[in-house]
Order: C-alpha cells, then structure tokens, then sequence
C-alpha cells in the first residue's frame, strides 16, 4: 500500500470517527450497560452486580408479566395482520385506478393524518370511541343501541388506534411497490389466458410480496415497542410489554426487570425478524 | 361495478383515516367544558388559551431546539459518515455501517432506558440536552442512509476534480459535495426536525422540568378530556401540514428528479 492511500484512509477514519463514536457512546455502550443490569439484583434500594437469571425467571415464572408479552404479541398480530389486509386495497386502488396525476395527492390525503402528533392522535381516537364520543352519540342518536358501548380502554380500542396508523404507513410502501411494476407483467399474464384474478394472485401479489413483507414486519417493530397507544387507549385492564418496563421504572424503579423486559422485546423482534430475512428489503424502505 | 366497489371501499378508509382529526379539529372550536357531541360553537377561546398558556408555549420552544439542534448534528454527523464510507474502501466498512444503522432496528423505549441507565450512573440530570442526544441516536441513521444512497458517482467524479486542481478535503466538501447534495440533506434534515418533535418516550423518560411538547401534552391528557387538547392539537397538525406542503413544492419536487 502507498502512503498516499495511507494518509487518504487515515482522512476518511477521521470522518466516520464522530458518528460512529456517538452511536458507541450512547447506543452501543448503553445497551451493555441495560444487558449488565438485567442480570443484576435489586436489594432493597440498590442494585447488586452479579450474574443472576432472577428477573428472567420472575417474567417467565410470574403470570401477571408473562401475559404482558402474550397481550403484545396478540394485539401486534391482530394489528399487523389487519392493516395489511386494509392497506393493501387501497394501496392497489390508488396505484391502479386513480387517473395517474391524481395519484401523489390521494397518497398524500391518505397518510395526512399521519403529520398530527403521535399523542395527539391516540387522544383524538379517545374522543371517538369514549363513552360520550361521537360513534356512540351517533349510534344512539340513530336508536341502534340503547346503552353506549364499552370501546374505550379495551383491546379493542388499542387494536383500532394502532390499525389507523399502520394503514397509513402500509398504504406508502405497499404503493410505492405497486408502482414499480411494469404493467407488462399484468399485460403478458392476461395475454396468455390468466383471468384478472389469477394475474393477482399468480403475478402481482408475488412480486409485491417483500415490500408487503418488509412494511408487516415494520409494523410489528413499532407496534410491539409502543407505549402511548395502549396506554391511552387500552385502559389499564390488560397490560403491554412496555407497559410493564414502565410500570417497573416508575412505581418500583426497578431498573434490573425493567432492563430484562426489554431485552426479552428485543430478543422477540430479532426472532420476528429472522422470521422473515428472506424478503426483507429494508434498505429499500 | 368493480369500480363502483373500488370507489366505496376509497371513500370508507379515507372515512377511517381522518375521522380522528376531523373530530380533533371540529372539537377544538367547542364552546363547552368538553370536547364530544353535540357540537356548541364555535369559539376560539381554547386557541387563546393555548396560546396564552406559558407552560405549553415554553414546550413548544424547547420542542423546537431540540428538534433542530438535534437534526442538526444527526445532519452533520451523518453526512461525515456518509461521505467517508461511500468514496473509500476502508476494512471494515461493513460493520462500521452495521453500527451507524443499528439504532434503527431498536424500539425507542429501549433506546430511551439505555440512556436513562447510562445517564443516571454518569450523573447526567435529565434535561433537555439528555434528550437531544437521544434524539441524535435515532436521526443519525436515518441521514446517514438517506445520504449514503445519495452520493453517486458523477458527485464522485466532480470531487476527484475539484482534489486535483488543489482544493483541500474541507473545500471539497463544502464547495463540491454538500452543495450537490442540498436536495437529500434537507429532506433527511426535516424528517429528523418530524421525528424529533413528536418522539415521545425518549424525551418523556429523559426530562424533568423542561419539558418538550409531546410530554407536556401527555401531562395535560392526565386531567381528563379538554377542547384545550384539541387546539393545541390542531394546531401541530397546522404547522405540520404547512411544512409538509412547502416541502412539498420545493425540496421534494427536486429529490424525485
């Protein structure tokens, strides 16, 4: 090697250097840090370094945490699967049957909710839903129920805020995906007999399966790690994983099960996203 | 008649999606201690009390330079990065982006308790500066990717030259490759101003008395329903809307050329 592609090297080190020093020093480091944590022990106040499983076995061993993990996990697949299956359509309708130049302005009407702030929206759907909201206004106004319904702090609440959002993010990638295909494909299915239907099934949703892919496992990311949503929303009947890690960090300042709950999310994130590597195109999102 | 279906099942989701902010919006004109039906109204006197109310006027501000300050380093940093990996083949440049990236793939709560863990046993109070730095963590990648896809060959190029006729690394980057990556880095520095100012857990855990927009929301969300919410709400979604729609027509309008 030259010197001048030593010196040329050493120069481009020195600017990758302050990022990557950031990301170690206040990622990277504290990350080791929480892993050192959740296998330590509380003793009263302080927090005793050592090597013990204790806050792994009291989340497996104790019902009351361990069903928070069950609670995410359903809740995130109720979510996924749902705003896949809603965003699709839409996405498909946009990209193939809005007249071409209206296209980027009914993409953008059907994410502008997306610009409202993150708590602002959950509370926005609290009016909705609440007890005196408007859908149980309307419905009674309309004398289809006598009493109001109970949708406010239940699942079913967090399902429908999460949803909302994640047909939104879903709707973007799914078209962005949609739009890439040639129309040739569609083009050459149906020239060689395929019905409208097979053409779908047999040629465009395979080759739209990653990106359908890639934005389910985003919405598993972010809808499993969220904390507002439920909290909002869900009520305080049935507790979320990050519930929970809050819950530990506030009331009891637990720190150590509070860092062992979030490496256990971590753990099942990663396990998600081995589940699906294949067609994960996450560069391209 | 399957476009008629197609058109139903249009106007049905857009009902869905903005069925929120619309009651958001018509509420926060309520002329009554509460923000659901019957409709009275319409007032601005929750504007006003929003606009006269110092503790959330104080957020705000302190939302704003934490956003743009911490965009503004995510920027810089990313962009350092982002140069240095796409013009030399340095070992292990593959791990080294593994890194810049990884921040991405981690849920902001646990970003957040990270720091919380580090901070407290440093002795760093939680504050708005604690915040930032979170707030650094989760733009850094965003810009670093944005920019790294950014920087082609012709830009490679046109470096090479400015170098040989005796411009120094410095000149070259400021006068050869931010100027041709104006497009790019705005996008990726209003993204990070986006994310930044409505990220919640992060600044919720890591703040105590000044507090950023989000996290004083919450706090006005423990008192119960409130037209006020609903202005302050409307609100933010009016700014962003705005920023949205100047973007729109000016540094997007470029990104996609």
């Amino acid at each position: 090697m030259t010197s001048i592609q030593t010196t040329e090297r050493r120069k481009a080190f020195a600017f990758v250097a302050p990022a990557l020093v950031w990301v170690l020093a206040f990622f990277v480091v504290p990350f080791a840090v929480m892993a050192a944590v959740s296998v330590s022990r509380m003793e009263g106040r302080d927090i005793v370094h050592g090597f013990f499983l204790d806050n792994y076995i009291r989340f497996f061993a104790d019902p009351s945490l361990f069903k928070g993990l069950l609670i995410s996990l359903e809740i995130t697949g109720m979510v996924t699967v749902i705003s896949v299956l809603l965003a699709y359509p839409l996405a498909w309708i946009i990209a193939m049957q809005v007249p071409a130049r209206w296209q980027r302005l009914a993409l953008m009407l059907a994410v502008l909710p997306f610009w409202t702030s993150y708590v602002v929206r959950s509370y926005a759907w609290l009016l909705v839903l609440g007890q005196n909201g408007v859908i149980n206004k309307a419905l009674m106004g309309m004398g289809l129920i006598a009493a109001p319904l109970e949708i406010a702090s239940t699942r079913t609440a967090s399902v429908i805020g999460f949803v909302h959002f994640f047909v939104m993010l879903l709707t973007l990638t799914i078209y962005s995906n949609l739009i890439q295909l040639s129309p040739n494909y569609a083009r050459a299915a149906a020239d060689l007999g395929a019905s409208a239907f097979s053409t779908f099934r047999h040629v465009i949703l395979p080759l739209t399966l990653p990106g359908v892919v890639t934005g389910a496992f985003l919405t598993f990311v972010l809808c499993i790690g969220d904390y507002i949503t439920p909290q909002i929303l869900g009520g305080n009947n049935e507790l979320t994983l990050p519930q929970l890690i809050m819950l530990q960090l506030g009331r009891r300042g637990d720190f150590p099960m509070a860092s062992a709950m979030s490496i256990i999310l971590m753990a099942v994130v990663t396990l998600a996203y081995f589940a699906c590597a294949r067609w994960l195109k996450l560069d391209r999102v | 008649m399957g476009r008629v279906v197609s058109w139903i099942y249009l106007f049905v989701l857009y009902g869905f999606i903005f069925l929120p902010v619309a009651v958001l919006v018509l509420f926060s004109f309520q002329d009554g201690r509460l923000p659901v039906p019957p409709f009275k109204g319409p007032t601005l006197k929750w504007y006003e009390a929003v606009l006269g109310n110092g503790d959330l006027m104080a957020a705000l501000g302190n939302s704003f330079l934490v956003a743009l300050l911490s965009s503004g380093m995510a920027l810089f940093l990313g962009f350092l990065a982002a140069h240095a990996l796409s013009r030399h083949r340095l070992p292990g440049s593959v791990l080294m982006r593994g890194i810049l990236i990884a921040p991405m793939t981690v849920s902001y709560l646990i970003i957040a308790l990270g720091l919380l863990t580090v901070f407290n046993r440093i002795g760093l109070p939680p504050s708005l500066l604690a915040t930032g730095i979170g707030h650094v963590i989760i733009n850094l990648p965003l810009c670093f990717s944005i920019l790294y896809a950014a920087m082609g060959d012709h830009q490679k190029n046109a470096e090479r030259a400015a170098r040989d006729l005796g411009a120094s690394e410095a000149k070259v980057l400021w006068l050869v490759s931010a100027p041709m990556l104006v497009a790019p880095m705005l996008a990726a520095f209003f993204l990070s101003v986006t994310f930044s100012w409505d990220e919640f857990i992060i600044a919720f855990l890591l703040t105590r008395f000044d507090v950023t927009l989000p996290v004083e929301i919450w706090s006005m969300l423990r008192s119960g329903l409130s037209p006020k919410t609903n202005a302050i709400g409307s609100l933010v979604f009016l700014a962003s809307i705005s920023i949205l729609i100047v973007l729109e027509f000016t540094v997007f309008r470029k990104v996609r050329k």
